[in-house]
């Protein structure tokens, strides 16, 4: 390491402005590309038929990196969305706890197998559950975030979505309500381009959706997606204006989805090649790569044993999700309400066929359910 | 024994509990300095403070899903929907979210909060001040659904809709707010959730009525008591968890089951009571479980004649008793 900060002294230091030495920038790269490598498998497992469904973050992961790493983990809040892989990995969560919600089993911490992969939420990590309507979220971290000013704790909440979300009403309710109280709160639109086939030029009459910060009284900031040093300035930025009392920033990141809108999705009907390859080239992945190469933060031995680690993360993650177990029936009357209710009976068939215990899960609940 | 109307009991049991437990804030429209337009929150802006009672924009979905967070971060929001015909641009956060919040992230993460909404015709409030809008909520597992109708269940209700770590949906008769009077003691009791009340012992036909329509069943079962029918009334108060116990027992003991609600008739909370009567009870009925219920039209009218016809009241019931105890 002394030899790679010589040699980074000799040129323009990378990290200066940020603030940022090179060991974190180190592992902010590794962050990028452990993200990718996670979401390429996840396509592979699909693909291969080991899981249902997919919905990625690639191409989004410079910019979810950048920012999440100005916030304090295990203090601030994040209400994320299904693209936010790269996001709750900088902000906790596991490759084993990716893979575990990507095959639904009972020990995965977003939902225990009952959500759909993707939609990420982890309790240890501040990080809320994504649901499936969207940009409600918006409306949870602004409340998070009023939690925050009102017990005075010092927490900045932020929420994240693309720019086909953001043009949902609960987003104005949330900026308003958020610049009136001047919340401890950020907004982050990873603009993408797309919702899922319409492109921004059919879902925004202004090039950036920034530009609608104006009308909250607050600032709206553009940044390149690719650049993660950009966007972690940004970020910082604006949470210290939150956690200064200032309120709120949007910040809009100008990203590239680089798959399809989800595994269920085949772009080529609605893109072209030739854009899909010009996208390719506004990867944060290959970009970051390159200015930690030149900056001789990222040799080739770090790079080959970063290599080597994340395969090693990757195959773990999707080993230790394949061999852990589905979750049981019995348990999918659990936490409807924090208590069970006599009242609220399981269906006729109990809690599985052939179950020798089916006959006192399925109790009171015949035709004559009784629940009594 | 403490006298108090309807919504003296509602308004100092919010206040109690925001002395009791700092996290306890309230947000809603015009629940500030002007204390609510039926004046449910006046007096707490000036005890606790604008941090506490927060006057919000016309923002429905905002003062749901701004609580959900809230309440995920450490607060007990108390939620004010002005009036509950206008809680369906936050039907979305109440539903998809706050509703499935627990179920979703495996019990990680739940969501304390109280949604208060007055609700309920006979007030010259025509469509859009006088709906009944329960069975879209009671339908919903994860939301808990209570409708009060005296002074005192009103105050141990809402300590327990508070104090539940679950969202709890609190809907009061707007017309019973200061018609209704009641004794109401100052000591720290809750009424627990999921429990009905036996408001009348009778032998003949049970009514389930809850809210404004349990004091109409009272009345109706008094009119007929002269003709010799015995009625027995039974006061949901929660709707979701229901208490099955209490209504089957019931049903079990008088043979009859009329079930009252104010709502529209077709696929009105009611007509799930009716079919969990209908599959539990069936050995013990002596007659067709029967509804009244509010007509089948988009909202109550506003001219008193109409308003009138649509409304349930004593007299309406009481036919209804009289055709059941018949059988």
């Amino acid at each position: 390491m002394t030899a790679t900060r010589q040699r980074a002294k000799a040129a323009p230091h990378l990290g200066a402005a940020a603030g940022l030495d090179d060991d974190e920038l180190l592992a902010m790269y590794r962050m990028v590309a452990l993200a990718r490598a996670v979401d390429e498998r996840m396509w592979i497992l699909n693909r291969a038929g080991r899981i249902p469904f997919v919905i990625s973050g690639q191409g989004h992961e410079g910019a979810q990196v950048g920012v999440t790493w100005a916030l304090r983990k295990g203090h601030d809040w994040i209400a994320p969305f299904y693209r936010s892989i790269a996001m709750c990995m900088t902000f906790g969560m596991s490759a084993r706890d990716i893979m575990l919600a990507q095959y639904a089993r009972a020990s995965d911490p977003s939902s225990g197998g009952r959500q759909m992969p993707g939609h990420y939420g982890d309790r240890r990590h501040n990080l809320l559950s994504v649901s499936s309507p969207v940009a409600t979220q918006i409306l949870h971290a602004v409340g998070i975030a009023l939690a925050a000013k009102i017990r005075g704790t010092a927490q900045v909440a932020l929420t994240a979505m693309g720019e086909g979300l953001s043009n949902q009403g609960d987003v104005h309710e949330a900026l308003n309500f958020a610049a009136i109280h001047k919340l401890p709160f950020v907004f982050l639109v990873e603009n993408n381009g797309y919702a899922i086939s319409v492109p921004a030029v059919m879902e925004l009459a202004v090039p950036d959706v920034a530009a609608r910060a104006a009308g909250y009284g607050i600032p709206g900031v553009v940044v390149d997606g690719a650049d993660v040093l950009a966007c972690y300035v940004a970020a910082k930025t604006a949470i210290e204006r939150a956690r200064a009392g200032d309120g709120p920033t949007l910040i809009e990141a100008k990203v590239t989805r680089l798959t399809g809108h989800s595994s269920d999705d085949q772009q080529t009907k609605y893109r072209t090649e030739e854009e899909m390859a010009l996208e390719k080239g506004r990867d944060a992945l290959p970009r970051f790569r390159d200015q930690l190469r030149a900056a001789g933060i990222l040799t080739p031995a770090v790079e080959a044993a970063l290599t080597e680690e994340i395969a090693a993360i990757v195959t773990d993650a999707t080993e230790f999700a394949e061999g852990e177990p589905d979750p049981e029936p019995s348990t999918a009357m659990r936490w409807v309400y924090a208590e069970d209710w006599p009242s609220e009976t399981p269906p006729p068939w109990g809690f599985g066929e052939g179950d020798d215990d089916a006959g006192s899960g399925s109790e009171g609940g015949g035709p004559a359910a009784g629940g009594d | 024994m403490p006298t108090r109307t309807f919504i003296e009991a509602i308004r100092e049991t919010i206040a109690g509990e925001m002395r009791r437990d700092e996290s306890v804030i309230v947000l809603g429209e015009d629940v500030g300095k002007k204390g609510g337009v039926f004046l449910a929150t006046d007096g707490l802006w000036a005890e606790f403070g604008s941090d506490r009672v927060i006057d919000t924009p016309l923002t429905e979905s905002m003062i749901v899903g701004a609580s959900i967070g809230a309440a995920v971060n450490g607060l007990r929001p108390i939620a004010e929907i002005q009036f509950a015909d206008f809680i369906h641009p936050a039907f979305n956060q109440i539903v998809s979210e706050a509703a499935r919040m627990r179920y979703r992230s495996n019990n990680a993460v739940g969501v304390p909060l109280t949604i208060r909404a007055p609700y309920g015709g006979g007030v010259h409030g025509a469509l859009y001040h006088s709906q009944s809008v329960e069975a879209f909520f009671s339908h919903v597992p994860g939301l808990k659904v209570v409708v009060p109708s005296t002074p005192y269940d009103a105050r141990g209700l809402l300590r327990s809709s508070i104090r539940d770590d679950d969202p709890v949906l609190f809907f009061e008769h707007k017309k019973m707010y200061r018609s209704v009077r009641g004794d109401v003691p100052d000591t720290d009791y809750v009424v627990p959730l999921g429990r009905a009340a036996i408001t009348r012992p009778g032998t003949q036909v049970t009514v389930i009525a809850y809210g404004l329509m349990a004091h109409y069943a009272l009345e109706a079962a008094e009119r007929v008591e002269e003709e010799g029918i015995s009625v027995e009334v039974v006061d949901l108060r929660t709707l979701r968890p229901l208490d099955k116990e209490t209504v089957i027992g019931s049903v079990r003991k008088t043979g009859k089951c009329l079930v009252v609600y104010e709502d529209n008739r077709f696929g009105g909370y009611g007509a799930e009571v009716a079919a969990t009567v209908a599959e539990e009870a069936f050995d013990y009925l002596d007659g067709p479980v029967t509804r009244i219920a509010g007509p089948d039209v988009p909202g109550v009218p506003y001219n008193h004649v109409l308003e009138d016809w649509f409304m349930v009241d004593p007299t309406k019931i009481t036919a209804g008793i009289r055709k059941l105890a018949a059988y």
